[in-house]
């Protein structure tokens, strides 16, 4: 499933830029600062490659890894850090989590992918029942913080029912694990690492539209991005807006074209969406008055309801219009009729509007 | 052994910590409160099962262990255990994990479609043949335009069954049609054989208004109610309980059919796999598993899958009659899924087959194998194991199959698939509503209200929707 399709989805200029030549996988020269021009899967790359380096217990292992992994994440790592370490399962997700557990239980860093996120059910019992609870029900006795799980995510164009699916928000109802979603190269690199090190289990899904898509300057060096911590990417005054992972860049565009109507928008990318940062979310919602909240997802029961019942809570007389949800629809994903499936700029865009003049 | 029993002192070491516990009414041998002390089974939940442990030897056993008489000897120690007798040895001998000798692999024809004289198999007819390699070529032509269309980015998507020509339309010979499918996704030749067209090939995979999928999903998930083949599910293994499932509504509507469950050697590391083959064996259930083993998951060797002599052997481990059979000899498969469904209805039970074959294409057209196997292996398969070639010296054999037969069909298959896509092609999407219905038996009032914004949204932002889309 390589991003192959027709590109209805439009992008903006966030930190990153989002090129149409595509393709281009050819590492560009280091410049000066130490950075180097990245697309998202060489950036997952590089974030795997240094985990493996600096830690001599971090495995690398799912479906079809050791030859790079079908999206190229793993590309090379076999080769370098050996099969011992980087390799491929057998096709069983619930095996892959399980044996990570295991794995991060016995002190490792335990890196497991799931080859699409849309395959990640059959380890929902894993996840949900052994991961997220091991440390509660062994009274903090054991736990199994070093187990990352990397899942693509999210719409590509052409991917129907089984290649397109966001289900961030099964896993927020699950307290023990955190759940993760970077935006950029940049955001990818530096949260994945944290994710990898931090003494939790978590759910780090990737925007697997943006793998080849999004390209930024990315630090070569080793570093880490706080979790549960928002970003607000965009400042603005009237409305603020809350996404995560690829619907930043649409969220972005939205924006852009708000602004030459007159609207000032605040865009606050979640980066955590569990243990969610509710302080930086709150404070932008008493500055705007305003709420935009907007994912993939089914809008029902999406994670847009649980950040807007949180801002009714927190800031109710604040509120000068009720929280706008642009989501995906509640159907299973549609292959050819996903452009009206998505939440697209307009919707937003028409969004914005109608709260911003409630 | 009841001197290994005196020996070890304590067998239930490993089993202690289920003592006491109500839910569970049988006790294992290895039970400490009955190997130990029989007498407390009057006053233990072990009574509920004491009925069935009706060997006396087993009991003497545990009483020489008590009270340290000489061991008995080896040739009159046996155990009634639930599932039959079981002989005990003082030997300790673990089962090899793989056995020194692999499992045999059925097969009835050379690379050349010669038979063996001495093997006795049902024949084939002539007309059976013909349609048979038909198919097959019809197959492969399909695969071969479909293939470059996604290329040539008219069809988003595409996976070839290239090697596998023969499993796909000689098991589907097989059965009969009220035999229900289940497949994977490598086993488009099996709809093919039940008669669905080109035309309706070629619609889901452009999905037009007339897939019977309502261009929901990706190209090549077919699915035909009339033609008793589930609606193709991308998550792998899926499809293997819920077959069991059906071929348990089979037995109990008395039907003369089964269910065909098809899948790949990847799926059979999913636990539904497994799982499927415990209920199959536990429901009696009529129900096939065919496996095509064809060496590679995406980019994952069997050797990196499983570590048994392959999938056959699984079937035993579950009490499954199994049988591993040459994917690539179309007569072999036809013979052996032939009988596997006659024991299936007859006998209702399940069977197991693995198929020995090779995926000769890539996994799919986003997949590019040159990055993890040599080019080489691919050769030896597709040259030398063609089991289209071999069918067809075998038909040619018979006289039933000229060249002349073998062009007009070519060019005829060739014609009405480039005549398929294009109509396809140009036939409009399914409408705007099919995005709504079916979700469930009849939309709820939220799917009213956001199919009526869609549509003002629509009305407001034309431009940002595909324009074959009638609305
Ligand atoms: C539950 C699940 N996990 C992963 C995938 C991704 N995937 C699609 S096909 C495939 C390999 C399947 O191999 P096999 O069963 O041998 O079938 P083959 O493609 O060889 O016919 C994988 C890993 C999936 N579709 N479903
Ligand atoms: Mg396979």
């Amino acid at each position: 499933m390589a991003a192959t399709g027709t590109m209805r989805r439009s992008f903006g200029s966030l930190a990153f830029s989002i090129s149409k030549r595509a393709f281009s996988t050819s590492p560009s020269p280091v410049d000066a600062n130490g950075l180097k021009s990245m697309n998202l899967f060489s950036a997952i790359n590089h974030a795997l490659q240094i985990a493996l380096e600096s830690d001599p217990r971090a495995y690398v292992f799912g479906e079809d890894v050791s030859f790079g992994g079908v999206f190229r994440c793993t590309t090379g790592l076999a080769d370098r850090f050996g099969k011992g370490r980087v390799f491929n399962t057998p096709l069983c997700e619930q095996g892959i989590v399980g044996f990570g557990i295991g794995l991060a239980a016995m002190g490792n860093r335990a890196i497991a992918e799931i080859q699409f996120a849309d395959y990640i059910y059959p380890a929902f019992d894993q996840i949900v029942n052994e991961a997220a609870k091991f440390r509660y029900r062994s009274g903090n006795q054991f736990n199994c913080g070093g187990l990352t799980i990397r899942a693509p995510y999210g719409a590509v164009g052409h991917g129907g029912h089984y290649h397109s699916q966001s289900p961030e928000s099964f896993f927020c109802h699950v307290p023990g694990i955190k759940v993760v979603i970077p935006r950029s190269p940049k955001q990818a690199k530096g949260l994945l690492l944290s994710c990898i090190r931090d003494p939790n289990p978590i759910v780090f899904f990737e925007p697997k539209w943006l793998y080849r898509l999004a390209v930024e300057e990315v630090p070569e060096h080793d570093y880490m991005l706080p979790l549960s911590e928002a970003e607000v990417i965009r400042q603005g005054t009237d409305i603020t807006l809350v996404g995560w992972g690829a619907q930043l860049a649409v969220m972005e565009q939205a924006c852009i074209d708000a602004e030459k109507e007159g609207i000032s928008c605040e865009l606050i990318d979640l980066r955590t969406l569990l243990p969610w940062d509710k302080e930086t979310v709150e404070a932008s919602v008493r500055k705007t008055g305003r709420l935009l909240v907007s994912h993939e997802a089914p809008v029902t029961g999406g994670f847009g309801a649980e950040i807007s019942a949180s801002m009714v809570e927190r800031c109710f007389l604040r509120l000068e219009a009720p929280v706008a949800r642009v989501c995906g629809l509640d159907t299973p994903f549609p292959l050819v009729f996903e452009p009206f499936y998505m939440p697209t700029k307009n919707k937003i865009l028409d969004a914005i509007k109608s709260t911003v003049n409630y | 052994m009841a001197a290994w029993f005196t020996r070890s002192g304590n067998i239930a070491h490993h089993v202690k910590r289920n003592m006491g516990s109500f839910l569970r009414p049988a006790p294992t041998l290895s039970d400490s409160s009955w190997s130990r002390s029989p007498a407390c089974l009057g006053n233990s939940p072990a009574l509920l099962w004491a009925g069935r442990l009706e060997s006396t030897r087993a009991q003497k056993l545990v009483d020489s262990d008590s009270e340290n008489d000489a061991p008995l000897r080896d040739d009159d120690q046996a155990i009634d255990f639930p599932g039959g007798r079981v002989m005990l040895t003082s030997e300790m001998q673990f089962i090899p994990g793989y056995p020194q000798q692999r499992v045999h692999c059925y097969h009835l024809m050379n690379n050349d479609g010669q038979t063996n004289m001495c093997s006795s198999f049902e024949q084939v007819s002539k007309e059976v043949a013909v349609k048979m390699y038909s198919d097959m070529i019809t197959l492969q032509i399909m695969d071969t335009i479909f293939y470059e269309a996604q290329r040539q980015g008219r069809i988003s998507f595409y996976l070839t069954s290239v090697g596998e020509e023969a499993i796909n339309i000689a098991s589907a010979a097989a059965l009969s049609p009220d035999d229900i499918v289940m497949a994977q996704y490598r086993e488009p030749g099996v709809l093919l054989w039940r008669g669905f067209t080109l035309q309706e090939f070629a619609n889901q995979c452009f999905g037009n208004k007339a897939d019977c999928g309502k261009g929901r999903q990706m190209p090549i998930h077919y699915g035909s109610k009339k033609l008793n083949y589930f609606t193709v599910s991308s998550p792998l293994a899926t499809q293997l309980p819920q077959a069991v499932g059906a071929a348990y509504s089979l037995k109990m509507d008395n039907k003369d059919a089964c269910v065909v469950a098809y899948f790949g050697d990847g799926s059979t590391s999913e636990g539904d796999f497994h799982a499927s083959l415990n209920f199959a064996a536990v429901m009696e259930a009529p129900v096939i598993f065919l496996c095509r083993n064809n060496g590679w998951a995406i980019s994952t060797p069997t050797s990196e899958q499983f570590r048994s002599d392959g999938i056959v052997v699984k079937g035993p481990a579950y009490g499954i009659q199994s049988i591993r059979v040459d994917g690539n000899d179309a007569l072999a498969v036809h013979n052996a899924v032939r009988a596997a469904r006659q024991m299936a209805i007859h006998e209702q039970r399940p069977i197991l087959v693995e198929a020995l074959t090779y995926r000769v294409g890539h996994h799919s057209t986003s997949d590019d194998s040159t990055k993890y196997r040599p080019v080489d292996e691919v050769k030896h398969w597709e040259m030398g194991q063609n089991p289209v070639n071999r069918f067809r010296k075998w038909v040619e054999r018979n006289g039933w199959w000229s060249e002349e037969d073998e062009s007009q069909l070519r060019s005829s298959i060739r014609k009405q698939l480039l005549q398929a896509i294009q109509v396809a092609e140009k036939m409009e999407k399914p409408p705007l509503a099919d995005l709504f219905s079916d979700v469930y038996d009849v939309p709820p009032s939220i799917l009213f209200e956001q199919e009526q914004q869609l549509r003002e949204t629509i009305k407001r932002h034309p431009q940002d929707y595909p324009s074959d889309v009638p609305v």
